[in-house]
């Protein structure tokens, strides 16, 4: 009994973890080729979740939603690109931290103005809310097993992009020197635009996939965007590699971490000291993680070298 | 403070400040006493985080860490019955140190964005402290029986003296402040700043004055939480959330980042800023996420930076 409860939190992990990984491989990009601190990636992922709720709601067709709400937040992202990060690249990081706040202050409010602050929760249609048969007597929802897959395809897809395509080929060359690229004839604002595109895309899918299991309510893209900044220290910034490894890491150790460390000082401390220390230690373990790796490798597991 | 201009504005903003309690009185607005009052303690935290992000170019989003521990220490001593001000003030000093100490420790080793980070990431984990921990009122706060009390000394539950008291803080760390920057350790701390590799090449250790930097201002900033905690005596992990982080440094911003009296005009500008819009709308942040934006792209010496004699860099 035990070890399926270890396997479905193992599962839980995993699944967290690829969310994770979505959002940090379009911060750590955008960091890598643009040398942008982007707060606002949380937002960008909050709109990908609001705007699946409601095309759900509109269209009741769940995979129109979901092409639809990516469509939505590769624009949105597109436009505040255009509007306002452009002119932060040359700024430093300083800047762009305040300037990014300032436009989580502002989307979190405009989503307050247009749905509320009450939190959603979207339905999932009927494929998609049963369950299915891991091993014999293992059973998981079918919902958080196709997020782990299209996590772990978007992962498979991203490599392939960046190490073998020639957008991939631009996006390495300009995290390694962007003067040299542009001096080669590339558009690197275009390229800068595509990038960052791509990367509120990738937030808008793991917002998207979030909302059937979490509450959608405005704010929720900073709680997940703290987690991801502590994946992309741990991993390296600007390292994709180090982004999945770090949110495999950050994941596992979150969701394992809620579930077992409770009971496991239980069986050593009092129940009412357990009932205490457990919850306060199991939500401050991923820091205290970053903080050791830190300890030892300032850099990170993965030093940003050709991503 | 450079030039006469600043001085001039330095005196009549503290001169203003002083005749608010009077002024509240005879037109009978107690609130603005509260509202002012309120403001100096944000200039208090401003004041601090300016020292190391200002002066010492250390881009900590994690100020708000110290305004929760001073005002935690403060809260819960009252808590188990301790209502001694000294008692608790001592603890929120304390306290405060030995956290930035350790968050600095670990973040020091480190530059630029990682920094940035993992401040940041620290404070979160504060504040998920503060939630998770129930005898403290989690995610909910808890009600201070009292305000911190110093028997035979004064008695903050009068706001004026309280409002007088938190005045003097303020003046006295301004007076720290202003040793503090123009003395050896401040011109260390700012030469880290404007170039590391140079500074470390004179032969200075900056890792130990870059962390001594971190633990003043931490601990100024546990006073701010301590003077937080007894003017709403209310404790709530709000205090360490990271928008409260944000809104410190741009309050350090907005007023003028590397000047001493900067913060404090910021924290002023900002707070009523935030009094008056938040009458007009409850939308509030609307207006003032894009405004933000603008004080950074345009304004980003700050409003005292705009006064003459800004190119002054002795603050």
């Amino acid at each position: 009994m035990t070890l399926f409860l270890v396997l479905e939190q193992g599962l839980n992990g995993l699944q967290f973890g690829v969310m994770l990984f979505l959002m940090a491989a379009g911060l750590t990009l955008v960091f890598g080729i643009m040398n942008l601190v982007n707060l606002a990636h949380g937002s960008l992922y909050m709109v990908g979740a609001y705007l699946a709720t409601m095309f759900v709601q509109l269209t009741g067709a769940f995979v129109l939603a979901v092409v639809l709400a990516l469509a939505g937040t590769l624009l949105v992202g597109v436009v505040v690109e255009l509007v306002a990060l452009r002119t932060l690249y040359e700024r430093d990081h300083l800047d762009q931290v305040l300037a990014t706040f300032g436009l989580i202050l502002f989307f979190n409010e405009l989503i307050a103005i247009l749905w509320g602050r009450a939190a959603l929760y979207s339905s999932l249609p009927a494929w998609l809310s049963g369950h299915i048969q891991v091993l014999p007597g293992v059973r998981y929802p079918v919902y958080r097993a196709l997020v782990i897959l299209v996590g772990l395809a978007v992962a498979a897809l991203l490599w392939v992009v960046v190490s073998r395509t020639r957008l991939g080929m631009l996006v390495r060359a300009g995290a390694s020197n962007r003067t040299m690229v542009a001096a080669l004839g590339v558009n690197i604002r275009l390229l800068y635009t595509v990038v960052f595109g791509f990367g509120a895309a990738l937030a808008g899918l793991a917002g998207l996939m979030a909302g059937p299991i979490y509450a959608v309510q405005p704010g929720m893209g900073e709680q997940i965007l703290i987690q991801v900044f502590v994946v992309i220290v741990i991993g390296g910034i600007g390292s994709i590699r180090g982004a999945l490894v770090g949110s495999v890491i950050v994941g596992m150790v979150d969701t394992l971490g809620r579930a077992f460390l409770k009971p496991m000082l239980a069986t050593f401390l009092s129940p009412s000291a357990a009932d205490t220390a457990g919850p306060a230690l199991a939500s401050m373990l991923i820091y205290m993680l970053m903080a050791a790796v830190l300890a030892f490798r300032p850099q990170g597991l993965f030093p940003a070298r050709g991503i | 403070m450079g030039s006469p201009t600043r001085v001039v504005v330095l005196g009549l903003g503290l001169l203003l400040l002083a005749g608010v309690p009077p002024a509240a009185a005879v037109f009978n607005q107690p609130f603005y006493v509260d509202l002012f009052r309120r403001v100096m303690i944000f200039a208090i935290a401003a004041l601090s985080l300016d020292l190391i992000l200002g002066y010492g170019g250390m881009v900590s989003f994690g100020h708000a860490a110290y305004l929760g521990v001073g005002a935690y220490a403060v809260g819960v001593l009252m808590h188990h019955g301790i209502h001694n001000g000294f008692v608790q003030w001592t603890l929120a000093v304390v306290a405060s140190t030995l956290v930035a100490l350790a968050i600095g420790a670990v973040s020091i080793r480190t530059s630029g964005v990682y920094f940035i980070m993992i401040t940041l990431a620290f404070t979160q984990m504060l504040y998920y402290l503060g939630i998770s921990v129930e005898e403290y009122g989690g995610d909910d706060g808890m009600r201070l029986a009292t305000r911190s009390q110093f028997p035979g000394l004064m008695d903050l539950k009068n706001p004026t003296v309280f409002y007088y008291l938190v005045l003097g803080v303020l003046l006295m760390f301004l007076y720290i402040g202003h040793r503090l920057v123009n003395a050896r350790f401040g011109m260390v701390i700012r030469a880290a700043k404007s170039n590391e590799p140079r500074a470390r090449a004179i032969g200075f250790s900056l890792y130990r004055y870059k962390l001594t930097a971190f633990a003043i201002a931490g601990a100024m900033c546990g006073v701010a939480g301590a003077l937080l905690v007894n003017q709403t005596e209310y404790l709530t992990p709000e205090f360490m959330h990271w928008t409260r982080s944000g809104e410190i440094m741009f309050m350090v911003i907005l007023g003028g980042m590397g000047t001493l009296v900067g913060p404090i005009i910021g924290a002023a500008v900002f707070l009523l800023l935030e009094d008056v819009l938040s009458a007009w709308t409850v939308h509030w942040q609307i207006i003032l996420g894009p405004f933000l934006i603008l004080v950074v792209l345009f304004a980003k010496r700050g409003l005292f930076g705009l006064l003459p004699g800004a190119a002054s860099r002795n603050g």
